[in-house]
Formats: C-alpha cells, structure tokens, sequence
C-alpha cells in the first residue's frame, strides 16, 4: 500500500496522475487497464478541485493505492462538500455537435473505465472515493 | 502543453503536443480562439505529439467545433489522432463529432 497528499490545484494533475500510474505498473496492470486508470482519477481528482473545493481554493487530496490479488485499488480522499453523485445527471452522448454538452462528462468516464465505482461521504471524515481496476486480457 | 499555430492557405493547422487535462486545457481553448478572432474557422488538430487528453481538453474541442462549424464557416477536423486518446474520445461519443484523418496531408487537404 501507499499513500501521497496532494494540495487540490490542477496544476499537480500530473503528478497524481504519475503516482497512480506507476502503482497500476507495479500491480502488474497492462498498458490499457493503465491508461484507463490514469484518465479515470485525473477525471476524479479534477472533480474534486473544481466541485468539492472549488478551483484552487486549497485543500488536499490523498491518494491511497493498494493492490490486492489481481486488481489494483485506489482511494482518494477529499474534506471538500459532500459528493452527491445521485445529483449529477448522465451525459448524452448520441447527441448531435450543437446539442452536445460537456458535463457529467468525468464521472460518466470513471464508471466506464474502472471496474467498481464506491462514493462515501463520511462528515468530518471527508469524501471517500474507491476506484477498483482488476487486471484485463491483454 | 505546446502549442504551435501554422496559416494555411485554407486552414489553420494546430499542433498540440504534451498533455491536456484540466490545468492545460484554457490553452487549447484559448489558441482555437485565436484563430477564431483571426478569422479562421477550419482547422486541423495535429495530435501526432498529444501524450494524454482528459475530458478537460473534450470539453475546450466540443466549444471550439461548436463555434467554428456555426453559420456553416468551417469546422475542427483531427489528424493523427493517438490510439488511447482515439479510445478515450470514443468511449465518450466523441467520435462522430469530428472528422478524423490518419495524417496531416489529408487533413488539410480536405479543406
């Protein structure tokens, strides 16, 4: 297992982005499953600075990996405003250029691209967001 | 992020190299603009060197195809598009939205 804190700024995207990424390489992840996690928590990450913090406003996010069997876990664990998932609604995406829009676009993602999708709003305890990946056929 | 803006006679071609995710993005938006205050409309977006793109950078393509393809002046059309980011913008319907060539030479000659 291991953990890193992050300050909530966009600017240190790629640095959490690094971090997972190297924790799905060491867990044996192939290079798909890798970049799927890779996209899913920067969606995740960016979701958190902009919605629960609002941008750049401080804060952190910690970033737990574990790898457990043949899947690849990651918490990510924010004391912003309480996520409400239910709340968001699902993009369209069959719609055409000039109807199409842009939100929900990230956590529509991360269900796509992570195997197991958990969030808790736990109070004082913060937000808890558990991303499961189990390694694919490549 | 890297940049580069080149004028073509009937296109602006736009090169993107790097990543573009949430801190990146405005750049992207904000060199489409540029072309669009120029007066350019039909452009080609090299992604030969583009490493990553989150849904940020969709987001600043979508605004830009919207502008550029308003009135029927011109549209955003894609070349040399990365095979995880191909994966990426499919998983999200962003396939259909945009016009994509396997080079450059293609690209630019389709305007």
């Amino acid at each position: 297992m291991r953990t890193a804190i992050f300050p909530a700024q966009y600017k240190n995207l790629e640095d959490m982005c690094q971090f997972v990424v190297q924790a799905a390489k060491d867990a044996g992840l192939g290079e798909s499953d890798t970049c799927a996690v890779e996209l899913a928590v920067d969606e995740a990450c960016s979701n958190i600075i902009e919605h629960a913090y609002g941008v750049e406003n401080g804060g952190e996010i910690e970033c737990t990996c574990e790898t457990e069997g043949d899947s690849l876990t990651v918490i990510l664990r924010d004391h912003g405003k309480p996520f409400e998932p239910e709340r968001v609604k699902m993009p369209d995406i069959t719609a055409k250029v000039e109807d199409r829009t842009a939100g929900g676009l990230g956590i529509y993602m991360i269900k796509k691209l992570m195997d197991e999708v958990r969030f808790e709003a736990l109070g004082d305890a913060g937000n808890l967001l558990t991303l499961i990946k189990r390694k694919g056929k490549e | 992020m890297e940049i580069t803006t080149r004028h073509y006679k009937h296109c602006d071609l736009l090169n993107v190299k790097g990543r573009v995710d949430s801190y990146t993005a405005p750049q992207l938006s904000e060199a489409i603009e540029a072309v669009n205050k120029a007066g350019g409309y039909k452009i080609v977006l090299d992604m030969t060197g583009l490493e990553y793109m989150s849904s940020a950078g969709f987001r600043a393509l979508l605004l830009g195809q919207k502008t550029c393809k308003r009135y029927n002046r011109g549209e955003i059309v894609l070349a040399s598009v990365p095979k995880r980011i191909y994966d990426a913008l499919e998983l999200t319907g962003f396939t259909p939205l945009f016009k994509i060539f396997d080079d450059i030479t293609a690209a630019v000659g389709s305007f």
